[in-house]
């Protein structure tokens, strides 16, 4: 549903009211829902615990002795993109050596809520080179919440899921001071990473701090090519503190700054001189608040990106141009929990702001020509405002999710001349729209003695995002064309169905599990002959439209083997597809992949075997630029062992990636970039007690 | 805005009045009012007792396009002259010949004491060529000459503005750009063309076409989407559509100058092997 300010306030006050009912509709269902039930007698004893509604899958950085950080990891202090590639649901864009793209059941940024702490951030890079994972970094991070689908919806309106980036706290732990040093270094890209932390923490008060440097060199993939442009360097430091304000209400803050240098993206045609982000925010938690509502958390926030390409150090350019981005975010959300009988409710209200903003000056090759200047993000307003409630509702052997998020997103674009450049192709296009972006969800989850069944059906839609709505000529390398978007977009609505099922026998443990989506007004550039090219080069201009449908499926089965206490067997395998109404591919929809560890711990010492690999990937389509991938299988090793020197802990790890020193790339490898050959890394975490 | 009008007018009618019984005692200065204070003043022809004031938005005499405005000041009163008729003939005097240049009729303007025109120059003067402007006008049935020289020249950026050419109909044709302040947006675009009947004289030419083709050769030449071509409106008098301009920096306006059977005339496509037409305007800003 969208609205154009065309001048005649009634229409939009008409679907204000429409979008007033529907809220009130759905609250009162909710309502009375829980009123109904809770009139019927109480049979069953009241449950402290909630059954787990379980398709989230949570990755884990730190480990539960924080002391030592990031010791469960096959490879401690590896990039959070690493990380995130090795999770079971998140597969990641590359473009590069850093700053990956995460990418959830085929989906990416502009389908996924992307959050740090339940902060909304927005990349500043027209090109996607700098998504929000690319802002924090393995030292700041707890863990990672990946939802699939509406699942995801708690944080923003989303298609394809969420991820959230939570943060590591000390939170009041009575551990005194604490202290960190980790270094690492691997072979290949001549890497070099130190890490520290200084944190205290008791029960009135906590700060934490901590830095993290790497710097990486040209990585050389497998068969011994160098890939030139693929360095970085890269710093991040963060403070998070809290005080108890009194027994049941703290305040906390925290903070955290980034910065890139010398990013080079050896799959496009134009590094990075600087990705910088200033990301912070403060909260209010009581335990108790009005009435029988608990847990009541409140948090202001606000964000800032720069991102500034530059294609200064590359040799052979047709025409130099410079392609600066800003991107600043300020929100709040709030929320509370509220129990009553078996039910389990979420209510929360939230709403951000944000401007994103990029030009693009290309310099003539002939000196006495004035410098050309455009603005590829027309400095976009986009304030967005919602509420969303979920309901858990336990019954004995089974527990149900009922969730949704009413939200209402409005575009303004402010600047004169980018408003002025989108009326080129849309004379009639408003300053202003706003939009209704709703999301309902139902999970159900059935234990039969030791087999877990999981069923839902959802429902979300998104608004486009600020390049598919207004970007401007914005070039994209993988197709080689020009998109330009489209502010009259309808919003992009998916059907959701999705369901698990967990089977252990004995020490094996099986996991199948299928999610389909079945999208309508699915997003994506279409080429327009009448269109000519800007970028030099390009083979054409498309504008972003919206398709009929398109449909993707995702099935993955998971197993895990406790072959003896010691060693450990799992398996991942998964396919994946994609169609539009006429049965065309989708891009970058994932080929049959595998992937087996074999993982041994015994004591202080533990190691891992790996294997992944993929099939061909058969289902492409050259319209978006895709060729054939082929199949690919590496292998990777590493050992691990903690041990004590004057009662302080020492965790050596080494290991080997990319044995067999294999020339592949993957499907989501842009432009098809060769992956990292052989590399060996070694890392030692040294903690002060 | 009737009434503001109208107080406006009073308000000139009653300075005028005060200024006619005032001007033998005490005579008013009349910088203070002059209603071209926002434009330059590019030459005062002094003759006759008269210097007549030349203003133009522009800084010179271009090639091109001008508009330009006149006051005569009666340098006896030291006032300005009103419902005076005029009439002009620049003249180019080339080594071996003379010729005109495509010009309008100079009307009167609201306010009674400011006539304007315009003219096109089609080539700068140099140090054997020069432009000479004619002037003949009319104050109170009495008729006067004035000659002057005037500097042409090219525009300070270089840019073609105007275009002299000879169509495939065998007839020399005079085509200039209107003086436009580019955006990046969809801009108002407009010419006027004028075919050469001889030396002196040059009628304007109604109902073709011009299509309009926007390149930038600094980028590959790539164009812009949702251009109009320019077609003849008999209100204004000259050939306007619209000039989509998706950046700034160069821009090569491409065109193609067809008759009203549709016949090209001059200009060519632009392709693949054809980076440019041989009839164009430029714009940089």
């Amino acid at each position: 549903m969208k609205t154009i300010f065309d001048g005649r306030p009634y229409r939009s006050r008409a679907m204000g009211l429409k979008g007033k009912a529907l809220f009130l509709v759905v609250l009162c269902t909710l309502v009375f829902h829980w009123k109904g039930t809770s009139q019927e007698p109480k049979v069953v004893m009241v449950k402290d615990s909630i059954l787990p509604i379980d398709l989230n899958e949570v990755i884990v950085i730190s480990s539960y002795k924080r002391t030592l950080e990031h010791n469960s990891h096959h490879k401690p202090l590896s990039t959070l993109d690493q990380y995130l590639e090795s999770s079971k649901k998140v597969n990641m864009i590359k473009r590069g050596a850093y700053a990956w793209e995460p990418v959830l059941n085929d989906m990416t940024t502009e389908r996924l809520s992307i959050t740090i702490d339940g902060m909304r951030i927005f990349g500043a890079c027209t090109d996607r080179m700098d998504p929000i994972t690319s802002y924090v970094d393995v030292s700041n991070l707890s863990d990672i919440h990946v939802a699939c689908g509406q699942q995801g919806a708690e944080h923003g309106a989303t298609i394809g899921g969420a991820i959230d980036l939570r943060l590591e706290k000390s939170n009041f732990r009575p551990d005194g001071w604490g202290g960190s040093i980790e270094t690492g270094g691997e072979t290949n890209n001549s890497s070099q990473i130190i890490g520290g932390e200084l944190n205290y923490s008791d029960e009135q008060f906590y700060v934490d701090t901590d830095i993290i440097y790497r710097k990486a060199e040209n990585y050389v993939a497998g068969g011994g090519q160098e890939v030139a442009f693929s360095q970085f360097e890269k710093y991040n430091l963060s403070v998070n503190a809290g005080y108890k304000v009194s027994e049941d209400q703290k305040l906390l803050a925290s903070f955290i700054f980034d910065e890139a240098r010398d990013v080079g993206y050896p799959a496009l045609p134009m590094d990075v001189s600087l990705a910088r982000a200033f990301i912070g925010s403060v909260s209010w938690i009581q335990t108790d608040f009005i009435g029988d509502f608990k847990n009541w958390e409140t948090k202001v926030y606000a964000n800032s990106i720069t991102h500034i390409m530059d294609d200064s150090q590359r040799p052979d350019v047709p025409i130099r141009m410079d392609m600066p981005g800003w991107s600043d975010t300020y929100g709040y959300f709030s929320q509370a929990t509220l129990k009553r009988d078996n039910h389990q409710f979420l209510l929360k209200l939230d709403g951000f702001y944000n401007r994103s903003l990029a030009e693009m000056t290309m310099y003539p090759n002939n000196p006495n020509e004035r410098e050309m200047f455009m603005l590829t993000w027309p400095d976009v307003r986009t304030l967005n405002n919602g509420f969303y409630a979920e309901d858990v509702i336990d019954f004995k052997e089974s527990s149900l999710k009922l969730s949704t998020r009413l939200a209402v997103q409005g575009f303004n674009v402010a600047d004169e001349l980018g408003l002025n450049s989108l009326r080129i192709f849309y004379p009639e296009m408003a300053r202003r729209q706003t939009r209704f972006l709703k999301s309902f969800s139902a999970r159900y989850h059935k234990k039969l003695k030791s087999v877990h069944l999981d069923g839902g059906l959802s429902y979300g839609d998104r608004a486009p995002s600020v390049s598919e709505g207004f970007g401007f000529y914005l070039f994209n390398s993988f197709d080689n064309h020009d998109y330009v978007g489209d502010p009259d977009l309808r919003n992009e609505k998916a059907i959701e169905v999705n369901t698990k099922i967990s089977v252990p026998i004995e020490k094996l443990n099986f996991s199948l599990e299928g999610n389909y989506f079945h999208t309508m007004d699915f997003i994506v550039g279409e080429v327009n002959p009448a269109l000519s090219v800007m970028t030099i080069g390009a083979e054409g201009v498309k504008i972003y439209k919206n398709l009929e449908y398109a449909n993707l499926y995702n099935i993955s089965l998971d197993t895990k083997y406790q072959i003896t206490p010691e060693f450990t067997w799992t398996g991942l395998v998964s396919y994946h597809r994609g169609t539009d109404q006429d049965g065309r591919n989708l891009p970058f929809i994932s080929p049959f992949t595998y992937n087996s560890m074999l993982q041994y711990t015994q004591g202080k010492f533990s190691g891992s075997l790996t294997m992944r690999g993929a099939a061909d990937q058969v289902n492409f389509n050259p319209e978006f630029g895709e060729d054939r991938t082929d199949a690919y299988t590496v292998f990777s090793l590493s050992l691990g062992k903690s041990f004590s020197i004057n009662n302080d802990d020492v965790y050596v790890k080494a290991g080997v990636e990319n044995i067999f020193d294999e020339l592949y790339s993957t499907y989501t490898d842009w432009n098809n970039i060769p992956r990292m050959g052989r590399n060996f890394f070694m890392t030692v975490s040294y903690a002060i007690n | 805005m009737k009434t503001i009008k109208y107080l406006l007018a009073t308000l000139f009618l009653t300075v005028s009045f005060i200024s006619c019984t005032d001007d033998t005692d005490d005579p008013i200065p009349i910088e203070e009012e002059n209603p071209l204070a926002e434009y330059t003043m590019l030459k005062a022809v002094k003759a006759n007792n008269h210097s007549i004031e030349l203003y133009s938005e522009q800084e010179q005499f271009t090639i091109g396009y001008n508009e330009l405005f006149i006051r005569i000041k009666d340098e006896a009163s030291e006032s300005y002259v009103s419902d005076a008729t005029i009439s002009w003939n620049p003249v180019m005097h080339m080594t071996e010949m003379m010729h005109s240049c495509p010009k309008s009729e100079v009307t009167k303007t609201e306010n009674a004491s400011v006539y304007k025109g315009f003219s096109i120059f089609q080539m700068p003067g140099n140090a054997d060529e020069y432009w000479e402007l004619n002037l003949e006008y009319t104050i109170n049935g009495q008729t006067y000459n004035a000659t002057e020289r005037i500097e042409v020249k090219a525009p300070s950026d270089g840019k073609k503005r105007v275009s002299v050419f000879m169509g495939t109909d065998e007839t020399r044709y005079v085509l200039a750009m209107m003086p436009i302040k580019p955006e990046v947006a969809v801009n108002d675009f407009s010419a006027v063309l004028f075919k050469m009947e001889n030396m002196m004289t040059f009628p304007a030419v109604e109902d073709y076409k011009i299509t309009i083709d926007p390149r930038m050769p600094g980028m590959g030449n790539h164009g812009s989407p949702n251009n109009e071509d320019l077609t003849y409106d008999s209100a204004s008098k000259m050939y306007s559509g619209k000039l989509s301009l998706t950046m700034t920096g160069y821009w090569k306006i491409n065109l193609k100058l067809l008759n009203d059977g549709d016949e090209v005339l001059k200009g060519e496509d632009v392709t693949e092997e054809n980076e440019s037409s041989s009839l164009f305007f430029e714009i940089e800003f």
